[in-house]
């Protein structure tokens, strides 16, 4: 089974818990700077939201390098730098149509979410409050569905 | 070891910055943040220099666990000497500013001497220069911060900042981050603004700022202390879900929410601008005024307000820049511009909450202030003339005039600016002014909390509900239960949490977290991120070292054994109503003992034993 990150933004409190421990499985430090996930600040909504790679399946990202440096993990879906092949050109980061392939100026290279090999992403790990988890991939609308479905009036009557 | 070994010393009158090694001695004996500051300050400035003088210091602190996963761990404070106390002044702050001035490498920044113009100071990782800041004076803090970003073209800037309280040296000035996080209390906003120091401004993008002693050990401990604070009431439903407003509606039960400048005990009003009142729709437009909670950097507790008025609202109808969210009111400031003036409009606290995250004021002092101006009104002492409005209990147009004036400093709010010790004084009623130490009282009356009245009178940094919270044992039962109107045991109780708070303000945490957490449950953390000796006795003896550090300070700038008093009114004038209707604060009795325990004379001097036994 493919597992994806879902994230609801309505449940984050901005702690960065996450991008810690992304910074820390990747990195070995809590700078957050490093992180994969960003949690972004609405401050006039009054809104946090955490951001990161979805893990297309015709990823732009793979697709624009040119050295082939950006590979698709066939066991979980993650597309992967591979920092020895990857030039830091930053083409991948103009094709990305979200912003989440980002260049890191102290390595020279680019860096993005690769879910951590797919067993347990740090980041959902830290989260306290649910705002980011790791689900079936099928499934990332399911709690949605499940909610409106429980909403849905089928008979009146036995209200 | 976490701390990153490196000091900022900036001289705002040379205008040069040099970095030098930390003291790895005081840091073993301090700790960091407070305690560790502390020492430097103590170390560096004359005890009796004036807080507003070139001479004294500003020192930004950031602590062990400061940037680190540990829960809460994203807290700096501010020392200094104290303009509205002379003693020394110590303000702590969450935000993500802490976190970032770790990560750009340093454990703190000394401010020395007075800069001839406005500037700022940016820090990015290892590198630090003073920026003119000619164009920011005048502006306010939320205003500063997006200039700031602007200029840098960097929106990931942390910035702290004073609006134009602190340039106006308001004596209770605080300094703000990320636009509702606060240095509040104690006037450091004044000291920073009589150095001419606008803001300081913060990228930290190192990978390489501290290690960490037992990276395994620290991963184990943080987890564990992460559930523990995710299954305990307080820190895992109450304070998520209300806020500290949880308490409003517990303490008016109790009666210990000190009302119109603390001559009742107890306010009728007080379900209105209680932290359930905040989630009710509102009658006028059918919202709630909280919209979400917020967390500062790495707390899984999240008990930020964050705030939206009724844009219909009268204080902010033609005001567009207040309808969008921001930071709204927390207990002590519900109570202290709320109960303490008798205003029982939500909304208006609201936008006086929003005015002082803007300009940078502390809005219990500024609440009290009010309070203690009001009566002066009632008595027919202060008048309508002087003061530009009418000062009846209860008017939240006054609230609203008054908080904008003192922000500003306009008018009759030149003078509120002074604390309402200085106000008290200048109309002949120094015992109308609810302070100790002169600075105004947080939000329990020590008439219904006898163990919160002796933590008042001995606060090292005048009346203060964050050094020794004797609310923890004496409503809800924290550690132990203890009967609030008993004066028995208080005082070695209060030895005990004004010990391990000093510890939790030095090691980069959020007092908060103790609800739940245990000293072990600290320590468990602090031992595998630093290494070396950090026993549960060490780290206690620790926090009685920097608790006497601070008394000798004050003691060595004039005060004495008298200012470990509180006003008349709460010494004399029995409790009204309520539980502990009758009451005064028994201080007679406890003070004493509590001298004893410290070890320290009868005139509240640490002896010579006392000081050899913690090395000071």
């Amino acid at each position: 089974m493919q597992k994806s990150l879902k994230i609801d933004p309505g449940k984050c409190t901005g702690c960065l818990q996450c991008e810690m421990a992304c910074a820390w499985s990747h990195h070995k430090t809590f700078t957050t700077s490093r992180s994969r996930i960003k949690v972004f600040s609405f401050e006039q909504e009054g809104r946090k939201v955490p951001y990161t790679c979805t893990q297309c399946s015709e990823a732009w990202c793979l697709h624009a390098c040119p050295v082939e440096a950006i590979v698709r993990d066939a066991k979980t879906g993650a597309k992967k730098v591979l920092e020895d092949r990857c030039v830091g050109c930053k083409v991948c980061t103009i094709s990305c149509p979200f912003g989440t392939i980002n260049y890191i100026a102290a390595t020279g290279k680019v860096q993005k979410c690769d879910l951590c090999g797919g067993d347990a992403p740090a980041c959902a790990g830290a989260c306290p409050t649910g705002a980011i988890t790791y689900v079936d991939a099928d499934w990332t609308g399911l709690e949605k569905m499940r909610a409106w479905a429980g909403k849905t009036d089928t008979n009146p009557a036995a209200v | 070891m976490t701390w990153t070994k490196n000091v900022l010393r900036v001289n705002l009158e040379t205008g040069t910055c040099l970095a030098e090694p930390l003291n790895m001695e005081w840091a073993r004996q301090y700790l960091g943040q407070r305690g560790l500051a502390t020492k430097y300050l103590v170390e560096e400035t004359d005890p009796k220099v004036d807080p507003l003088a070139p001479g004294n210091k500003l020192i930004f602190a950031t602590g062990p666990l400061t940037g680190t996963s540990a829960a809460t761990g994203g807290r700096y404070s501010v020392i200094t000497k104290g303009p509205l106390t002379g003693a020394i002044a110590c303000s702590n702050s969450g935000g993500y500013f802490g976190a970032e001035l770790k990560f750009a490498g340093w454990d703190m920044i000394i401010f020395e001497g007075k800069s001839p113009r406005p500037v700022y100071l940016l820090v990015e990782n290892g590198e630090a220069r003073l920026v003119d800041a000619a164009g920011l004076w005048g502006r306010t803090c939320w205003e500063t911060e997006e200039m700031i970003k602007h200029v840098h073209q960097d929106p990931q800037l942390r910035v702290a900042s004073i609006g134009r309280a602190g340039e106006n040296l308001v004596l209770f000035a605080g300094i703000v981050n990320d636009l509702h996080r606060a240095a509040g209390r104690s006037g450091v906003g004044a000291v920073m603004g009589s150095k001419n120091l606008k803001a300081v401004a913060v990228r930290g993008t190192r990978t390489d700022a501290y290690t960490m002693a037992d990276p395994e050990g620290f991963f184990q401990a943080v987890a564990a202390a992460k559930a523990v604070l995710a299954g305990n009431g307080v820190t895992g439903q109450g304070l998520p879900a209300y806020g500290t407003q949880v308490l409003m509606n517990v303490i008016n039960e109790v009666g210990a929410l000190p009302t119109r400048n603390f001559q009742d005990i107890q306010f009728e009003g007080a379900h209105a601008i209680s932290g359930e009142a905040m989630h009710a729709n509102r009658p006028t437009d059918g919202k709630p005024n909280l919209i979400n909670h917020n967390a500062c950097f790495g707390c899984t507790i999240a008990c930020g307000r964050i705030s939206k008025m009724d844009p219909g609202h009268f204080s902010v109808k033609d005001k567009p820049q207040y309808h969008g969210a921001s930071g709204g009111v927390e207990y002590e400031a519900a109570w202290a511009l709320g109960a303490a003036n008798g205003v029982s409009d939500l909304e208006a606290l609201t936008y006086v909450n929003f005015l002082c995250n803007e300009d940078g004021l502390d809005p219990i002092t500024l609440g009290a202030t009010i309070g203690a101006a009001m009566e002066l009104y009632e008595l027919g002492i202060l008048t309508k003339e002087e003061v530009g409005l009418e000062l009846t209990w209860g008017s939240a147009e006054a609230l609203v005039k008054l908080g904008e004036w003192t922000a500003t400093g306009t008018g009759f709010g030149k003078q509120l600016g002074q604390g309402s010790r200085r106000l008290c004084t200048q109309y002949g009623r120094p015992d109308l002014s609810m302070t100790v130490k002169g600075q105004e009282f947080p939000a329990y009356d020590g008439r219904g909390l006898q163990g919160m009245a002796l933590e008042y009178a001995t606060s090292n940094r005048g009346a203060c509900h964050v050094r020794g919270y004797m609310v923890s044992p004496e409503v809800l039962g924290i550690p132990v239960k203890m009967d609030p109107g008993a004066t028995e045991g208080k005082a070695p109780m209060l030895k005990a949490f004004q010990d391990l708070t000093a510890v939790v303000d030095s090691a980069g945490i959020c007092l908060f977290t103790t609800f739940a957490w245990s000293a072990q449950d600290i320590q468990s953390m602090l031992q595998p991120a630093l290494g070396g000796d950090c026993s549960l006795e060490t780290l206690m003896l620790l926090g009685e070292r920097v608790w006497n550090l601070e008394r000798r300070f004050n003691l060595a700038a004039g005060l004495t054994a008298k200012d470990d008093t509180l006003p008349p009114r709460l010494l004399n004038e029995p409790a009204k109503t309520g539980p502990q209707k009758g009451r005064v604060a028994d201080l007679g009795k406890m003070l004493p003992e509590y001298y004893d325990v410290r070890g320290w004379t009868k005139e509240g001097v640490p002896t010579p034993e006392t000081v050899t036994r913690l090395g000071l």
